[in-house]
């Protein structure tokens, strides 16, 4: 370790994850000390230190780029781009954390390790969004998946919930498995596993070729694109709900984060290979969520299927790949974490003495009985099909924009028709709350003012974003022009 | 009151006041309705500001108002108000009241949703008609779904699940074709321009490559804007939506949709599609007058077999809806004003269809007409009324269907006289199908029980056709109240579509064939125009 020094070390680089990581602790001791009816008071520590983290890493954006090691080839690289992920992340998990505590007291899980876990898991997130080596992704990675394997089987009495844990564990570990053996491949050719290195040394090899090609079914099983997708819906359906919003949204965003890092700085994106490899996954995810979305009775199974559409529409701004295109898809995560997170923070309120409430027609009627509920479930089918002033229709004329820029006509007219069939099942959940007499009783628990809270957070960012996008697409278009430059 | 926000304050002023019902507590629940009425009065006063210091004499828009909202995409909101939207937005701040009013005894459940939604609704119909910058007209184009969609779904009739989701559907996907066409104009017009920019004023100058053969540019853009338009109208064939919805909506619900968002379709015709490709519309002229033909002889057709009054009305919708665009597509000044005139007209004596059909139902709770008949002596004050009405929209002279129809035929027949001669039979079809069943109704025996002992309109029910029986007769006897105030936006409008069409083929340099197609065929309809 000679010419190491701890001189070289930027600590500030790490912040943000530090944080986290130092909040998981953190949560773990006081989890000792403090009473079993006081559990809420955790979910309070976590949120706060995922508010500490998130001004910590607005406060570093001036500086950026931070690198941990001043080296020519850093394994993190705080910058703009990785602060916007934070952002989406911590939001992402601050409201999965906020919609949760209610739900565990119902369910009879409200265990400390819950709190941790997520903590755990968010900061295996923050590190996907920073990395610039591929080692440090895969570490990544694994901080992340593996509290979320846990997380997703926490309702352990429920055989649904273990099945869920189970399946996603075992098909994780393969994906894992196959994503570093593509990196030990990258690594045979160009002898290098940071990014950098990766593009300066890179030559189509069949090795290289092969390597990139398992790298995509590791990332393509994270975002759960198709035909890597198998495991959404069961998974989706068995963990509990919070967690499932938790990884529609944090998974699929960091997954992200590391998926474009990765395919711009090492690989070149608008290569005609992958670019025509991501052309197919695209219209394959798009076409197949929405199509099996429209069988669906259970509202969880239904929001999988949306979420593996939602990928695809994400996949076509990558196929653009001009900066346009990746502004587009940042946005498009940031609006998609909203409006997900509300429409299962509507699911998660259903819960009645234990038991979910995951039939479709369990909404019924909801609207006249719980109006704002039902109005805000509104905002988010609405947002999710993409009808205007929504974020979610923003999101989708900006990726259908950058596209049509691009040259890719033909994708943006499926992916249209896509939005027209997806536009089917919102609207049946819409109709069944507000035409059906209500099938079970709907009465009102006791007060969830977190959850509520995170409730209008998502229904107003969700009608902010709609009518006035331009601050925050600003912000995704200097966070990629940071990772471009 | 400042002349540069008032047209923002009539679109906004019904979600304003939509806002304040939705946060009234719920003991105020009396008050609703006056409420709503209140808010949807004060916009029709406010709009006849508009009316009073429109400028006849302008051809361009009046009442901008704008303001930047995304400008680093050149997306901002803008409004603006000339001679063919005047009267569509009078048109629905005049009958939104109407039909709140009609709704005070047949909307029993959810009233507050449903007031809400109708003002959310007048207010979204009102930015579609006075955007201009095409953004801005999309999201109000495609958020108008959604009411529409809870009106027939949670107001409607038995199958109305089925309808409200057909609507939906059918015309999302006209409509996210739109978008896209949309934004590859407005890319065109960065390459052009370097600069991006949805304001419908600039995108007009943008060049749109058109070629022979329909796998060109401006081909494309025409049927993709075409194809949400004709959804909307609807022409034939793409109007099955439209009898599912009607028969399916409340009478409120029915009214609205007849009267003013089949219009949009129209509006969406003559406002982009032919000024923006004025040669893909030449080019395809031909197939669009055809489609407005067999609209207008089909919807008549068919209109005749119904067993129902309430899709009787609708089908005769689709024949007028023909007449329209008929007089649309006649490209010159007559086929315009008349085009233009019997938006109007269709709207106010369909609406008044729609009314006096919702009543009757209100009172036997059915429509079909073999379980009426003779109502004209248990109810003569709705048998006359209903009877100016039928007259109205057949066409009679004196009223306002008369002076439409008459321009349509005129301007159609200077330039396509087969297609005239054949839509002239649609007006006789039209006398048939709407007299055979006021005679089925109203006269003959009255030999049910039930149809004897039924009450004749109250006093509000009455006020509320009056009110639109006033504005048919006073367009029949005036109809230079409207056209000196649309004429000068329809002149301009065929300059524009003259211009236009006269540069692309110029600069496209395939001179000989689209001189053929577009050019010759604008040059040809120049010289034949009147003015």
């Amino acid at each position: 370790m000679t010419g190491f020094s701890m001189a070289a070390i930027d600590l500030r680089a790490l912040e943000p994850i530090l944080i986290v990581s130092g909040g998981a602790l953190l949560v773990l001791m006081l989890d000792l000390v403090i009473p079993r009816r006081g559990r809420a008071a955790l979910a309070a520590v976590t949120v706060g230190t995922m508010v500490l983290a998130a001004v910590s890493s607005v406060a570093l954006w001036g500086e950026t780029p931070l690198r941990f090691m001043r080296q020519a080839h850093p394994m993190l690289h705080l910058d703009a781009y990785a602060i916007f992920f934070n952002l989406i992340l911590l939001t992402g998990a601050v409201l999965t954390v906020l919609a949760s505590v209610n739900y565990l007291e119902e369910v009879g899980a409200h265990h400390g390790e819950y709190y941790v876990l997520i903590l755990c898991a968010v900061a295996g997130m923050m590190t996907m969004a920073q990395a610039t080596d591929l080692v440090m992704i895969f570490l990544g990675l694994e901080m992340m998946s593996i509290p979320v394997y846990v997380l997703a089987g926490f309702n352990r009495r429920l055989v649904k919930s273990n099945e869920a844990a189970l399946k996603y564990f075992l098909l994780g570990a393969f994906a894992s498995g196959i994503f570093l053996y593509g990196i030990a491949m990258i690594y045979g050719t160009t002898g290098a596993t940071d990014l950098a290195s990766i593009r300066a040394a890179w030559k189509p090899t069949p090795l290289a070729l092969a390597g990139v090609g398992l790298l995509l079914v590791g990332f393509g099983f994270k975002i759960s694109s198709v035909p890597f997708h198998m495991w959404t819906p069961d998974a989706y359906e068995g963990a509990p709900t919070p967690i499932t919003g938790f990884m529609a949204v944090g998974v699929k965003a960091a997954a992200f984060a590391a998926f474009l890092r990765v395919f711009l700085v090492a690989f070149d994106l608008s290569a005609e290979k992958v670019n025509a490899l991501l052309w197919v996954f695209a219209l394959a995810t798009m076409t197949v969520g929405n199509v099996a979305a429209i069988a669906q009775h259970n509202i969880k199974r239904m929001l999988a299927y949306s979420s593996i559409a939602h990928a695809g529409y994400v996949l076509v701004g990558m196929v653009a790949g001009t900066a346009a295109g990746e502004a587009a898809v940042l946005y498009y995560l940031l609006a998609y974490a909203f409006m997900n997170l509300g429409a299962f923070a509507v699911v998660i309120l259903l819960v009645r003495d234990g038991e979910e409430r995951q039939e479709i027609d369990d909404l019924a009627a909801l609207g006249y009985t719980r109006p704002a509920l039902g109005l805000a479930m509104t905002l988010f089918m609405l947002s999710l099909g993409g009808i205007p002033p929504t974020a979610g229709f923003t999101g989708k004329f900006y990726i259908f924009r950058a596209a049509l820029e691009a040259g890719d006509t033909w994708l943006v007219i499926l992916a249209v028709l896509n939005s027209a069939v997806s536009m089917y099942y919102y609207l049946r959940v819409i109709g069944v709350m507000y035409r059906n007499e209500p099938t079970r009783d709907l009465r009102a628990t006791g007060p969830s003012t977190a959850c509520g809270l995170a409730l209008l957070v998502s229904a107003a960012a969700t009608i902010i974003l709609g009518i006035f996008p331009a601050g925050a697409l600003d912000l995704a278009v200097r966070s990629v022009r940071a990772l471009i430059s | 009151m400042p002349t540069e926000n008032l047209l923002t304050c009539v679109t906004f002023l019904p979600l304003a006041g939509a806002l304040v019902l939705l946060v009234l507590p719920a003991a105020a629940e009396k008050s609703f309705r006056g409420l709503a009425l209140a808010a949807s009065l004060a916009t029709f006063a406010l709009s006849l500001v508009l009316w009073t210091r429109f400028d006849p004499s302008s051809g361009g828009f009046q009442f901008v108002h704008a303001a930047p909202w995304i400008p680093e995409y050149g997306i901002e909101y803008k409004v603006g108000l000339d001679g063919i939207s005047l009267f569509l937005v009078l048109l629905t701040t005049f009958l939104v009241p109407i039909t709140l009013v009609s709704a005070w005894t047949d909307i029993t459940r959810h009233v507050r949703a449903f007031l809400v939604t109708m003002l959310a609704l007048e207010t979204l119909m009102l930015g579609a008609f006075v955007s201009i910058n095409l953004f801005l007209f999309y999201i109000f184009w495609e958020a108008m779904l959604l009411p529409m969609y809870l009106i027939i779904g949670i107001w409607g009739g038995p199958r109305r699940v089925y309808a409200a989701v057909k609507f939906f559907l059918y015309t999302l996907v006209g409509s996210l074709l739109l978008l896209v066409a949309l934004i590859y104009l407005y890319l065109l017009h960065h390459q052009q321009f370097g600069s991006w920019s949805f304001d419908l004023l600039r995108l007009y100058e943008v060049h749109i490559p058109f070629g022979p053969g329909w796998w060109n540019p401006q081909t494309l853009l025409f049927m993709a804007f075409a194809l949400a338009f004709a959804v909307k109208v609807p022409m034939w064939p793409l109007h099955t939506w439209l009898p599912d919805a009607h028969v399916e909506a409340p009478t409120s619900g029915s009214v609205i949709l007849a009267a003013i968002l089949l219009k949009m379709g129209a509006y969406g015709f003559l406002r982009f599609s032919l000024p923006l490709f004025p040669d893909a519309t030449a080019q395809l002229m031909p197939w669009l007058i055809g489609l407005c033909v067999i609209g207008i002889i089909y919807g008549a057709l068919v209109a005749m077999v119904q067993a129902d009054v309430k899709k009787l009305v609708a089908y005769s919708s689709v024949s007028h809806l023909g007449f329209v665009m008929l007089g649309i597509f006649a490209l010159n000044a007559q086929g315009l004003s008349g085009g233009l005139l019997q938006m109007i007209n269709h709207g106010l004596s369909t609406g008044a269809l729609f009314l006096l059909v919702g009543m009757i139902y209100e009172r036997r709770h059915t429509r079909e007409i073999a379980q009426l008949g003779g109502l004209a002596k248990p109810l003569p004050i709705y048998a006359a009324l209903f009877l100016i009405v039928t007259l109205s929209s057949i066409g009679l002279p004196g009223l306002n269907g008369f002076v439409g129809e008459f321009l349509i035929l005129l301007g159609a027949f200077k330039t396509h006289p087969w297609a005239a001669s054949l839509s002239a039979t649609g007006v006789i079809l039209a006398a048939v199908y709407m007299l055979w069943m006021v005679q089925r109704v109203f006269f003959g025996p009255c030999d049910r029980v039930e149809n004897r002992s039924l009450l004749d309109l109250d006093l509000r029910e009455i006020g509320v056709i009056l009110a639109v029986v006033i504005p048919i007769v006073w367009l029949g006897v005036q109809p230079g109240l409207f056209t000196s105030r649309t004429d000068a936006t329809l002149a301009a409008l065929m300059a524009r579509v003259e211009a236009k069409s006269a540069k692309s083929w110029k600069g496209s340099g395939q001179a000989a064939a689209p001189a053929a197609h577009g050019g010759g065929r604008v040059a040809a309809i120049q010289e034949r125009r009147l003015r």
